[in-house]
């Protein structure tokens, strides 16, 4: 059983092409961190399996439905897909418990009330509740994240996008999202990653997934990757991070 | 110097002076709520609409605020009722105001909404949000606050430019004045006093803003924009 089907998938931005052929299966509950350097396609594989970027080969298929060259609509997507950023994105002008109810209230049609409930259970699932009332502006990075991690989660979408949540967080933050994170993924929530955290990756991971030059190089459970590295361009790899 | 100030010349033009002070104010306050609704539509339209409707939208603009609101209004006054739209001088004032302050509040909004971040536009779509879902409650309020030094000078400028409407006869404060010194020959008296009060209707205005400003964006004290 599989929750998100990629075959064959190709993206070209003009004549650079990104993605060359990219095959994923990811399971329900799953949690698979993508690692890679820097330009080969991690990025541009996330945000087209949530119609970021329009595909122009292959296909994506999530629970069931497949994204074609005709958009989905965001609201039909937002069911399956969530998202979290590297710059968290959260709105400036909307409060901490705003921020999180919107999409639920404008999109969904769900009543206010009921939004506020979903709003306080997720942020206190990330542990920002007491700051239900705060502006994005007042809290710290960290925070930040946090909170807009509880928003994706407020949709109820079936997998997690992570595209390098913690690379804008100053070090000493970093610990208290991927908490979150490994918390979200022990309670089963499917996760797809992409982080330089090896760390984490290792720790936290189902599987890991090693992208070079726009395809997938070597993957697997990450004990075994890591430790046992096939391609010299993994081992080069991790050889540089660690 | 011969001249003398009798200001007590004034005291029996008290009602006109009234008339025309309230008269100037709802037509600011009238024209101010919609022009900002009809310029946060044209905004909209003029990035999401079809390419006919941007063109018309981008010629409306272009032409408002490439001509004299004078003779907009005059157009709208005179000029219509030639193609047998006969409107009476009160609501060809409203019009010509609300035109005139849309059109040039659309396009300071344009600059607003432009400097959105590309990353607040995928959030909302991510979160499953259409294009005026976003428009509307992640777009737009941001944008205001980005623009709103510039828009309350330009609902200053609608406010003093209402004085024209008085060329067609409509009772504002500078019809006012008009009329007294007409009657009195006062003329620097009935002047000078309506000059007091452009001055302190504008005065006011830019204090309110602030006031109305400082709590529709009281996100931004926080630091961030
Ligand atoms: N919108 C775009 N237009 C043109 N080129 C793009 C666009 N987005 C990405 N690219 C290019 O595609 C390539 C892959 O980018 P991508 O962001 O997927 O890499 P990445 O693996 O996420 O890298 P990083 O670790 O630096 O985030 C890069 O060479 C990048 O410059
Ligand atoms: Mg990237």
């Amino acid at each position: 059983m599989t929750l998100v089907c990629v075959k064959d998938l190709h993206k070209s931005f003009g004549d650079l092409e990104v993605l060359k052929g990219v095959d994923l299966d990811v399971a329900p509950g799953e949690v698979v961190a993508i690692i890679g350097r820097s330009g080969s396609g991690k990025s541009t594989l996330l945000r087209c399996l949530n119609q970021l970027e329009q595909h122009d080969g292959g296909n994506i298929e999530i629970a069931g439905q497949r994204l074609d060259a005709e958009a989905m609509a965001p609201s039909e997507l937002s069911r399956n897909v969530g998202m979290v950023f590297q710059s968290f994105n959260l709105f400036p002008h909307k409060t901490v418990g705003e921020n999180v109810m919107l999409a639920p209230v404008v999109v969904r049609g769900v009543n206010k009330q009921e939004a506020s409930r979903v709003a306080r259970e997720v942020l206190d699932k990330v542990g920002m509740l007491e700051k239900f009332d705060a502006y994005p502006a007042q809290l710290s990075g960290g925070q930040q994240q946090r909170v807009a991690i509880a928003r994706a989660l407020a949709m109820k979408p079936k997998v997690l996008l992570c595209d390098e949540v913690t690379s804008a967080l100053d070090p000493e933050l970093v610990g208290e999202v991927l908490l979150v994170l490994e918390a979200l993924a022990e309670e089963g929530m499917t996760l797809i990653l992409v982080t330089h955290e090896m760390k984490f990756a290792h720790d936290v991971a189902d599987r890991v997934v090693f992208m070079h030059h726009g395809r997938i190089h070597e993957q697997g459970d990450p004990k075994t990757l890591f430790n046992h590295p096939r391609t010299p361009e993994l081992r080069q790899f991790i050889s540089a991070v660690r | 110097m011969g001249l003398t100030l009798d200001f007590l010349a004034l005291s029996p033009y008290v009602g006109e002076l009234a008339r025309g002070l309230v008269t100037t104010v709802v037509l600011t306050v009238v024209t101010t709520l919609s022009g900002l609704m009809l310029a946060i539509v044209v905004a909209y339209l003029r990035v999401h609409a079809a390419t006919w409707v941007r063109r018309i939208l981008g010629g409306y603009v272009e032409l408002t605020r490439n001509t004299p609101f004078i003779v907009q209004l005059f157009f709208i006054f005179f000029g219509l009722p030639a193609l047998g739209i006969k409107i009476d001088a009160i609501t060809a004032a409203f019009l010509a105001m609300t035109l005139n302050l849309a059109a040039y509040t659309a396009e300071i909004l344009r600059a607003g909404i432009e400097a959105t971040g590309r990353g607040q536009l995928e959030a909302a779509r991510t979160l499953g949000m259409s294009k005026f879902q976003s428009y509307r409650h992640v777009v737009l309020v941001p944008a205001f606050a980005r623009i709103y030094p510039a828009l309350t000078s330009q609902c200053i400028i609608v406010m003093l430019g209402s004085a024209v409407v008085s060329q067609i006869s409509v009772f504002d404060l500078t019809y006012a004045a008009n009329f007294i010194q007409s009657r009195n020959f006062r003329s620097f008296e009935a002047y000078l006093l309506v000059t007091l009060v452009y001055l302190l209707l504008a005065v006011g205005m830019r204090q309110l803003f602030l006031l109305v400003g400082r709590r529709l964006f009281a996100f931004r004290q926080g630091g961030q924009a």
